[in-house]
């Protein structure tokens, strides 16, 4: 059965994706078209309800809510892109390249890993946004940091147990080196473990901005971000509950597709799984 | 001396301490021997005496942390102490290895032609089009059934036999002078056994290459190579001609895989004699004769020193101190 068809029987795979999309859908509409600007300051507007002119209303300045919800969405995808793009880049070359040299070469890099490791990631965030000032591109620097050493744990792990199979000293008795061999063998049969990780550091990047935004370290205004908007719907608890409630079902919904979607792919991508029918 | 009369392999004195949980244990334990061009030389023994270790030193493709000594000549090149790249270098090109379990050594993720024609690509600069028709060529030299429609096939569609002469066009791709083959049979059931044995002894013959054959099964050394040397506890027990050793069988060790092979036509209930014992974790190895704990002739003398070579006869050499009685 070709990877497709299994794709489309699997429930939460199926689930996860369509939230994802509609995640990737939004962020991509909000350069052609929103109902309204979003960053339009109306104050004689502030906190209407829902409507037909405001779908879910406005907030306390009177900007439109839905608006900046799809607005939002492309700061989650940056932060979530690029932070784990930083991730990917770095630490799945870092765990290749212990894999290959082993000896001190792995122990360096292992080591240098739980150094990065024991620093907790959102009060390190914190740090570098008071030395740098805060910001969105402060904040996907230092998410994307605390990728790399996820990244290259397990790499390095999924790397040695492919660098012990037969056909790796098959290819070495043909004379491959360890590049090559790390590019046309190892690379490629740990991509699933990768791509369902990538998965999974994606929503944690997505909730980290928002936390960070929440904290007013993120994304600033007034550039719309979900976490901003859940900051500054806080305030308004009393008045007007529902301010926070749309921003936090946005990030729940993309956070919970995406790891529909990782564990998804998790099975999917899993070769015992997809030989047994 | 010309280029003819080196020997294509000369390993003397060979010598792997390999790390282990116990400490560093000394695996092969000064191992000496030479192959000729185009000679047949089978190696045999019981798991873990240190078959496989020779041929993985030869290769350079020894575990993480093995310290090797002596010295190992591929015409008249010294490999031992060579760097990485030049021993890749000669990996695949002058010296190829077929391994036990076509099932693993296959890459799954890339089509069989692509991983015939790798060698080629690597070591001739071959490019795609052209390695594919040598691949393709290979294929069909060893046997592959509808070899053009299998280039593009990816190794779980292939039963093991045709995964071993997947294998076996690998190793040749690039014509070694070197063919070690590791229990290329252990893997497949019997009518299988034969028929790739059949071919490797084929392509060996019309080639030149030298084969260095690794079998635990007497069977299949008394019918495909003309020299055999018997391993016990990382040393070479007895070596000469293959009918010689299997005719005389100088050490006891010898006579107790002689004696515990299976036989058709034995009465249905008899059972197979062993030897008794198991074979010795390196670590525990003294100084005497390794086999000496299981021998029925070992004698105080045995396990104070390692025996030496002695010739019983011609090309023909054990290591036992007890030779004359134990002929006898």
């Amino acid at each position: 059965m070709s990877f497709w068809t299994r794709a489309l029987r699997h429930k939460s795979f199926v689930a996860g994706g369509v939230l994802v999309a509609l995640l990737v859908a939004m962020a991509l509409l909000s350069f052609v078209w929103t109902p309204h600007p979003a960053t339009e300051i109306d104050v004689p507007n502030k906190l209407q309800p829902p409507s037909m002119k405001h779908w879910l209303g406005t907030d306390s300045l009177g900007r439109d809510i839905v608006s900046q919800l799809i607005v939002g969405a492309r700061a989650s995808i940056a932060v979530g892109l690029i932070a784990v793009g930083i991730g990917i880049v770095a630490g799945v070359a870092l765990g290749l390249l212990a894999a290959a040299r082993r000896g001190w070469v792995e122990e360096a890099v292992m080591r240098l890993a739980d150094f990065g490791l024991a620093f907790p990631a959102l009060l390190t965030a914190i740090m570098l946004a008071a030395i740098y000032g805060p910001g969105l591109l402060t904040s996907i620097v230092a998410i994307g940091i605390f990728n790399i050493p996820e990244f290259a744990r397990i790499t390095r792990a999924s790397a040695n147990s492919v660098w012990s199979r037969e056909f790796v000293l098959a290819a070495r008795a043909c004379g491959k080196g360890a590049l090559r061999i790390t590019m046309e063998h190892v690379l490629p049969n740990i991509a699933s473990v990768l791509v369902v990780q990538a998965t999974i550091r994606f929503a944690i990047a997505i909730l980290a901005e928002a936390g960070l935004s929440y904290l007013g370290l993120g994304t600033q205004p007034p550039t719309p971000s979900w976490g901003r908007m859940l900051g500054e719907g806080q305030s308004m608890m009393y008045q007007a509950p529902m301010l926070a409630v749309w921003p936090g079902l946005a990030i729940v919904l993309s956070v919970l597709g995406l790891n529909l979607m990782g564990d998804g792919l998790r099975d999917l991508l899993d070769p015992k799984l997809a030989r047994q029918r | 001396m010309s280029a003819t009369d080196t020997p294509l392999l000369e390993v003397r004195d060979l010598r792997v301490v390999l790390p282990t949980a116990r400490g560093p244990a000394a695996a092969l334990r000064g191992v000496s021997f030479e192959m000729s061009r185009g000679e047949k030389l089978g190696l045999i023994g019981e798991s873990g005496c240190g078959k496989s270790l020779t041929a993985l030193a030869i290769m350079g493709l020894l575990p993480e942390g093995a310290v090797v000594e002596g010295s190992i000549g591929l015409n008249g090149q010294e490999l031992v102490g060579l760097g990485d790249d030049a021993l890749a270098a000669l990996r695949g090109d002058r010296i190829a290895m077929i391994f036990q379990e076509p099932m693993t050594a296959l890459n799954p993720l890339h089509s069989i032609g692509a991983q015939v024609a790798e060698p080629l690509r690597l070591h001739r600069g071959l490019d795609r089009a052209a390695a594919r028709t040598e691949a393709l060529r290979l294929l069909e030299r060893v046997q592959l059934p509808k070899a053009a429609q299998r280039l593009d096939a990816y190794p779980h569609q292939l039963s093991g036999g045709q995964r071993q002469r997947v294998m076996i066009a690998m190793a040749l791709a690039c014509g070694p002078d070197l063919l070690i083959a590791d229990e290329p049979t252990t893997a497949l059931d019997v009518t299988l056994q034969h028929e790739v044995l059949m071919l490797i002894d084929e392509l060996v013959q019309g080639s030149g290459m030298a084969l260095l054959l690794i079998s635990h099964d007497l069977g299949v050394m008394a019918r495909h190579v003309q020299r055999v040397m018997v391993m016990y506890g990382g040393t070479v027990v007895e070596s000469g001609p293959t009918a010689a050793v299997f005719a005389r069988r100088a050490h006891p060790y010898t006579r107790g895989l002689h004696a515990a092979r299976p036989r058709l036509g034995a009465t249905r209930g008899t059972r197979l004699p062993t030897i008794p014992g198991r074979v010795p974790e390196l670590a525990d190895l003294g100084l005497g004769c390794a086999f000496a704990e299981r021998c029925d002739r070992a004698v105080a003398d045995c396990r104070r020193a390692s025996p030496a070579d002695v010739v019983v006869g011609d090309h023909h050499r054990a290591r036992c101190i007890r030779i004359e009685e134990a002929s006898t």
